[in-house]
């Protein structure tokens, strides 16, 4: 359970560091957040194969990054700790398809190993983004971005509310946790059936605040819309950031720019 | 007109489960009046509280608020006038920092974007909490959380402010802070709780509640010396009027 709070004490770092001040930070959060999107879109729209086509994309996360005063060894962690969702989905291709469609040299590269090495630069990319996106921005930010983008209503409520009280809930699971461990002796008392009581038990404890949270919300008016007074600016710069972040990925996704340079060195030698 | 008073007639109320938590329970307060609401646990003081803003509907009896009966119809005014604050400041903050929880009330009352700012500044201020309007809710110390939940009611501009156990989980200073702050409202207050040195100092009646009846309702001075009906309600005398401890001293005189 101990992980529960080392993940949530990263989510807190990541939303503290988005109350930096910095150029990244001051664009206006629809600007990042429709950007990031267009990013997204265009690095899952790939091939199964295509692997050098998606290097140009590397430069949007690495420069969000430094201009954003982020301390990149942190997010090189977060991106180890997500990692291994990709590692295992793709494992099995290398070896279904072992058909060779390349040569390093002489050693020959069967098309599994590419399409592995293609899904996990996909994933490097666009969990890239996603957690720049949040570390200059806020999750509350994000998700201001998008109640102003005409996203539902009922869906910003969930992510706020989710956000605000993922810490609760860590909370009262490690306090779980911490209560079994010290009731437990070796292995009795730390099997699966207890895991699974005790994740009952949580969802009853989670009812019962949401009730709570409830009447407490009601008593102040709530009428299932959450009004919120901060204002966005979305001015020419955020206007200027979102078109020539986004021109520049369509143009990395219409134009092969590494075979281009690769053909023109070549070209000039030749 | 007088938004203030509270009258409780007959009141009675079952959960769906069956349990009887509150059987004919009867009792006024007047324009201003600090209430203590004492018993056991299980006594029935937190389903009481639920129904003087209409988040329990009764069984039997009614509840009216400065004359309006609590009814479906009447709601959003009675929640304008009876401030809640509720014992776990946690389930009280859900927006993500401080202002704009505090802003949250006013902003569902429809207030101007000007006004509502105006309002957060003043009720962080009466809590002595304005340094922390734009840290998120979850960063807080408890004393500051207690504070903040105060400062959502008080954004709100109630006329009777409703407190379930405020002194719960907070440190002696934090406790301390609070108590100067409940002194100066000039608000009706009713405070449940289990801190009988606090209804000691702040309220001038007490209602004494056992198995959801009210077992008395008298001056405060009164009924935290009558041992018995403290043992009838499963209490104690509070600590500030029994002797010392060390020295066997009496209290004090007016404690």
């Amino acid at each position: 359970m101990s992980s529960v709070a080392t993940g949530l004490s990263s989510l807190d770092r990541l939303d503290r560091l988005a109350r930096l001040d910095t150029s990244v930070h001051r664009v206006d959060p629809r600007a990042k957040v429709v950007t990031t999107g267009v990013f997204i879109v265009c690095v899952v729209s790939y091939g199964k194969y295509d692997l050098l086509g998606l290097l140009p994309f590397a430069i949007f996360p690495v420069v969000m990054a430094t201009e954003g005063g982020l301390p990149l060894g942190f997010l090189g962690k977060l991106l180890l700790v997500a990692s291994p969702f990709a590692l295992v989905m793709g494992a099995f291709n290398p070896l279904f398809d072992q058909e060779v469609v390349a040569y390093v040299g002489s050693v020959p590269v069967s098309g599994g190993w590419v399409s592995y090495a293609s899904i996990l630069l996909r994933f490097l990319l666009t969990v890239a983004a996603a957690l720049v996106l949040t570390a200059t921005t806020s999750f509350t930010g994000v998700c201001l971005a998008l109640e102003k983008l005409k996203v539902p209503d009922v869906l910003v409520t969930q992510l706020l509310l989710l956000f605000r009280y993922i810490f609760v809930l860590g909370d009262e699971a490690t306090r779980m946790g911490q209560a079994r461990r010290l009731r437990s002796f070796g292995r009795r008392g730390m099997g699966w059936r207890v895991h699974g009581q005790m994740l009952g038990q949580l969802l009853l404890r989670t009812f019962a605040r949401a009730q709570r949270i409830y009447l407490a919300m009601k008593c102040r008016g709530f009428d299932g819309e959450i009004r919120v007074a901060r204002r966005l600016h979305f001015g020419a710069a955020d206007l200027v950031f979102t078109l020539a972040w986004s021109a520049a990925f369509i143009v990395f996704r219409l134009v092969d720019l590494p075979l281009a340079v690769g053909r023109l060195v070549t070209g000039l030698s030749a | 007109m007088s938004h203030h008073t509270i009258s409780v007639r007959d009141l009675s109320f079952s959960y769906p489960d069956g349990t009887q938590a509150l059987e004919g329970v009867s009792f006024e307060i007047g324009h201003g009046e600090a209430i203590a609401i004492v018993g056991a646990n299980g006594a029935g003081k937190s389903t009481l509280l639920l129904h003087l803003n209409g988040l329990l509907t009764p069984r039997r009896g009614t509840v009216d608020i400065g004359g309006i009966p609590v009814t479906k119809s009447t709601l959003p005014d009675i929640r304008r006038t009876v401030g809640m604050v509720f014992q776990d400041p946690d389930d009280q903050l859900f927006m993500p920092t401080v202002a704009e929880d505090v802003g949250f009330g006013p902003l569902n009352l429809g207030l101007a974007p000007g006004d509502v700012a105006a309002r957060v500044s003043r009720a962080l201020a009466r809590v002595g909490a304005e340094h922390l309007a734009e840290r998120p809710p979850y960063h807080l110390s408890a004393g500051e959380k207690r504070a903040v939940a105060i400062a959502t009611v008080l954004a709100m501009e109630p006329n009777v402010l409703v407190m379930d156990e405020p002194s719960s989980g907070l440190d002696p200073r934090a406790r301390r802070r609070l108590l100067g702050l409940l002194e100066g409202f000039e608000h009706t207050r009713i405070i449940a709780t289990h801190d009988l040195d606090l209804a000691a100092q702040l309220c001038e009646r007490t209602i004494v509640m056992g198995s959801g009846r009210v077992l008395a309702d008298r001056p405060t001075a009164e009924v935290f010396i009558d041992d018995e009906l403290l043992a009838a309600g499963g209490l104690e005398r509070p600590l500030g009027m029994l002797a010392c401890p060390v020295c066997g001293a009496a209290p004090p005189a007016g404690a």
